[in-house]
């Protein structure tokens, strides 16, 4: 086979559409083009019970994304779940008395924490390593199930 | 009975030899990569026939595994009322798996089998020895640059078969069933993650190419200096292979996505 100036032709094409995929994997279908991990601070929050959240769960504002879980772990004095959020440094002006629950998005999609702003009666806002206090837990559908049950049974 | 255990006994014993020689093969291989980059003219001519003669097998198997992942997956979502996650089942099985492991197995059957011919054939005209006579080392002036273009070429090919295989399932997806295009994409977004999803993915298919590409020329090297012994050996790339690829998939999927 003779060395030729087309197959060099050929073998750069290759190579180029070869990157040009790697390129379309990474933006078109991955979350490279959403992500931002460099700028952001991390906000916790003590949860009764964290059901079905994981890490990499969304956080959202008003169903606008702001973050994700980054770390789920148990208290073990208070036998409570600690959720550990990692929010953009754009939203830097969430009141410190601000609420966060878990919700599920549809009736069996994945779990996500929603971040309820506060009055903010204080002025301050939320920063890093600050804690929420005011949480309501996840809403688990086999524990309302069993309740409805329950209480048809006492009829 | 004696006899019985004479056979077993040699047979392991040139299993191992077989194995000790191919690790020898591919150190001496790999000590000649340097070389090869000083001559890139060699490297591009085993790139054009290792990479770019595959390039349409890849593509067109890419588009129909992609299209019938959407077809498969639409009816399947569609009873639980879940179409819209079409993207993420079609890009999630192409990038982890279908990827990198089709086009590993398309690749040994495309390029690795005519790799492993080639050397064979060399080997059983004399042109390897003939080389060493000339005090040019042929692992070196002709194995070489053909493992490197193996090695290189295969993450591009994967990538391609996945990039394809999106568009495929988008193409029957969106176009022909009727999902809609901005879930589609956006959940496909929302899941995969790039360092878990495409990375890995990528390394997947550089071990492959590794595998696949040391496999196809130490059996060319190895091989029988006759016709038969380079058939058979043609036949042994295809089938170990395959074999290697899928085992080592298994192992690597369990490394990456394995909670073990």
């Amino acid at each position: 086979m003779q060395h030729s100036k087309t197959q060099d032709t050929l073998v750069g094409f290759f190579v180029a559409c070869g990157i040009a995929a790697l390129f379309y994997l990474a933006l078109q279908i991955s979350n490279l083009g959403t992500y931002s991990s460099k700028d952001s601070y991390t906000i916790s929050a003590s949860f009764q019970n964290s059901g079905g959240l994981k890490v990499k769960s969304p956080v959202s504002v008003a169903g606008v994304r702001i973050g994700r879980v980054s770390a789920i772990t148990l208290d073990k004095n208070s036998l409570e779940s600690v959720v550990e959020m990692r929010i953009e440094s754009k939203y830097n002006n969430l009141p410190d008395d601000s609420g966060a629950s878990i919700y599920t998005a549809g009736l069996l999609g994945e779990k996500y924490v929603s971040i309820d702003p506060g009055p903010g009666l204080s002025g301050a806002f939320l920063k890093d390593k600050s804690k929420v206090e005011n949480v309501s837990s996840a809403i688990i559908l086999e524990e309302m199930i069993g309740k409805f049950f329950l209480s048809k049974e006492g009829k | 009975m004696l006899e019985f255990f004479t056979n077993l006994g040699s047979s392991t014993r040139n299993s191992f030899s077989k194995l000790g020689r191919g690790a020898f093969f591919l150190i001496h291989t790999l000590s000649g990569i340097g070389q090869v980059l000083t001559r890139p003219g060699l490297l591009l001519k085993q790139m054009y026939s290792v990479g770019v003669l595959s390039f349409l097998i890849i593509t067109i198997s890419g588009l129909f595994v992609g299209m019938v992942l959407g077809l498969q997956g639409f009816y399947i979502l569609r009873d639980f009322g879940a179409e819209e996650s079409l993207g993420v089942m079609v890009a999630a099985s192409l990038v982890r798996e279908l990827g990198p492991v089709v086009s590993a197995i398309l690749f040994a059957g495309r390029a690795g089998s005519a790799l492993t011919a080639e050397i064979g054939l060399m080997k059983a005209t004399e042109q390897l020895s003939g080389m060493e006579m000339m005090a040019v080392d042929p692992i070196k002036r002709i194995i070489a640059p053909r493992f490197l273009a193996g090695f290189i070429c295969m993450p591009l090919l994967a990538a391609l078969f996945s990039a394809i295989g999106v568009m495929g399932g988008h193409m029957v997806g969106v176009s022909m069933l009727g999902v809609d295009d901005g879930a589609f994409w956006s959940q496909m977004q929302a899941t995969i993650d790039f360092r878990e999803d495409i990375v890995n993915g990528v390394i997947k298919s550089i071990v492959f190419g590794f595998v696949a590409a040391w496999i196809a020329l130490f059996e060319g090297y190895d091989a029988g200096p006759t016709s038969e012994g380079v058939s058979r050996a043609t036949t042994r790339t295809v089938v170990n292979s395959a074999f290697s690829i899928l085992a080592l998939d298994f192992i690597l999927t369990a490394l990456m996505f394995g909670e073990i």
